[in-house]
């Protein structure tokens, strides 16, 4: 029977289907074209459900999440009546959300105004398509895949500006301007971090990132190389933290400044579309720091056959969704431990403290390399 | 290929389902009159002063040409770190040696350029 070749399939389903599902059809209809084409749809169609079911479905979950960790952080209980300890409150906000109304107040550009939050959701989606969930779970397995994200990322601060400007309020204005200063900033930071995973992994590729990461704990990025590794780490939870405008580097809504910042004048569904986006983000940027320092889907492993055994009996998604979220926990206490600087003390910080010390980092892991061979 | 074909369906899926929930806050949004209270730009409960262009401070300018040219370095390293493992275990015929000289001299002109704005006052936000 012909396979037919999709090269990177949602996991093995559409290679074991598809030719199974052609032996149906009249036989004047079977050929490997079609076999090709009705696989390369199949796939599609599994990928982009699988993407946004993951995508759209953690956001209420995220929502939930951080009200708890914020409440408790707080010492408070957080939502409690809505279903048991308030499970079902974020899909109630979702049905308010549905029911207000939509408008572009007086002065303000209708058709930029309604176009922001369309370009604000194309980053996240498309770097959620290219992170590596498991083996053969990766929607596309690009070859340019760190530099494909870095360039998408850049789609956010478009749609900031677009939103801030054209809503005619002073209060977007000065929060869009704030946000895209501070997210260009902090975007070459990022990139340097990324620069370098790729020195050390020797390869652009996500997938093979993670596969260099393959044995033991000591094998994952963070432990891998003396230090650097951990410092990198920290650098780029740092700046990943400052491209996704979260808390503390949230100047860009500072509520005591600027009332809500860049979506002050949105409300309904182009509202929620922001808020999707922040929250989509936090999910890839956990899911880029898993791939890049955590060993991705790679279990665990400490050495001892007896424990790796049964810890690679656990599938690699729930591992990798473990770390993703051991990873939003982690910005989510970040958000509700630290104060937030002031613009001039954020700008300070990313032109004269991290982007020296990344270069520093950069220069040390290239002596690591020369020095290790 | 087939991958770049996915990704682009990706590219306009975000932008998609925006546009759809867009519509259907449209649909279904509850709908009043719209006066001119209402449609004012919100501006701490006062009457709205002036349009909101105004001008700027030009120190985001300043940043957005740094930006530039900094991340555009990071995409010329990009192609030198993927490799670099490789070139300094001596398979490839260049010279690990000439290859970090390169690299030495690339950052360092960068580097100058960071110092010199700095030096400038360029990085100092008032």
């Amino acid at each position: 029977m012909y396979v037919p070749s999709v090269t990177h399939p949602i996991g093995d389903f559409v290679r074991e289907w598809v030719p199974k599902l052609s032996a149906y059809l009249p036989e004047q209809l079977q050929s490997q074209t079609l076999d090709t084409i009705v696989a390369f749809l199949v796939n599609a169609v599994i990928c982009i459900v699988a993407v946004c079911a993951v995508n759209i479905g953690s956001a209420p979950i995220l929502i939930y999440m951080e009200r708890k960790v914020c409440a408790h952080v707080q010492c408070r209980l957080g939502p409690m009546r809505l279903g048991w300890h308030g499970t079902i409150q974020t899909i109630a906000d979702v049905i308010k959300m549905l029911f207000k109304e939509v408008y572009a107040p007086s002065g303000a550009d209708k058709l930029m105004f309604y176009l922001a939050p369309l370009i604000v959701l194309i980053a996240p989606f498309m770097v959620a398509a290219l992170i590596p969930f498991d083996k053969n779970l990766v929607v596309s397995d690009v070859s340019m895949g760190i530099p494909l994200i870095i360039a998408v990322n850049g789609f956010g601060v478009l749609g900031i500006l677009l939103g801030g400007w054209s809503s005619n309020n002073k209060y977007s204005l000065l929060g869009a301007l704030r946000s895209g200063a501070q997210m260009i900033s902090y975007e070459i930071s990022f990139a340097m971090i990324l620069l370098f995973v790729v020195m050390i992994s020797g390869s652009t590729n996500l997938m093979s990132i993670t596969q260099s990461q393959a044995g033991t704990i000591a094998d994952w990025f963070i432990f891998k190389i003396p230090v650097l590794g951990f410092i990198g780490f920290i650098l780029f939870f740092i700046s990943s933290t400052a491209e996704m405008n979260r808390a503390p580097f949230d100047i860009a809504e500072a509520e005591q400044e600027l009332t809500g910042g860049y979506h002050t004048e949105y409300n309904g569904t182009p509202f929620a579309m922001f808020y999707l986006a922040e929250y989509i983000a936090l999910v890839t940027n956990s899911a880029l720091a898993t791939t890049c320092f955590l060993g991705g889907f790679h279990a665990p492993c400490i050495g001892v056959a007896f424990v790796d055994n049964y810890l690679t009996m656990v599938p690699g998604v729930v591992w990798f969704f473990a770390k993703v979220f051991f990873m939003i926990w982690c910005y989510m206490m970040v958000r509700w431990t630290f104060v937030r600087p002031r613009v001039d003390q954020l700008m300070d910080f990313e032109w004269k403290f991290l982007l020296p010390v990344n270069l520093l980092l950069l220069g040390a892991g290239a002596a690591y390399i020369v020095i290790s061979g | 290929m087939s991958e770049y074909i996915i990704l682009s369906i990706f590219l306009f899926l975000g932008a998609f389902i925006a546009a759809a929930a867009t519509v259907v806050g449209l649909l279904l949004g509850y709908r009043t009159r719209n006066t001119k209270n209402k449609m004012a730009p919100y501006e701490c409960g006062m009457q709205t002063i002036g349009n909101a262009r105004i001008q700027f401070k030009v120190g985001y300018y300043l940043f957005a040409l740094l930006f530039l040219v900094f991340d555009i370095e990071a995409l010329f390293l990009f192609p030198v770190m993927a490799n670099f493992k490789e070139i300094m275990s001596g398979n490839t015929p260049l010279s690990p040696v000439v290859v970090i000289v390169d690299l030495a001299i690339f950052i360092a002109i960068l580097v100058s350029g960071l110092a010199y704005a700095w030096k400038k006052g360029i990085l100092k936000w008032e």
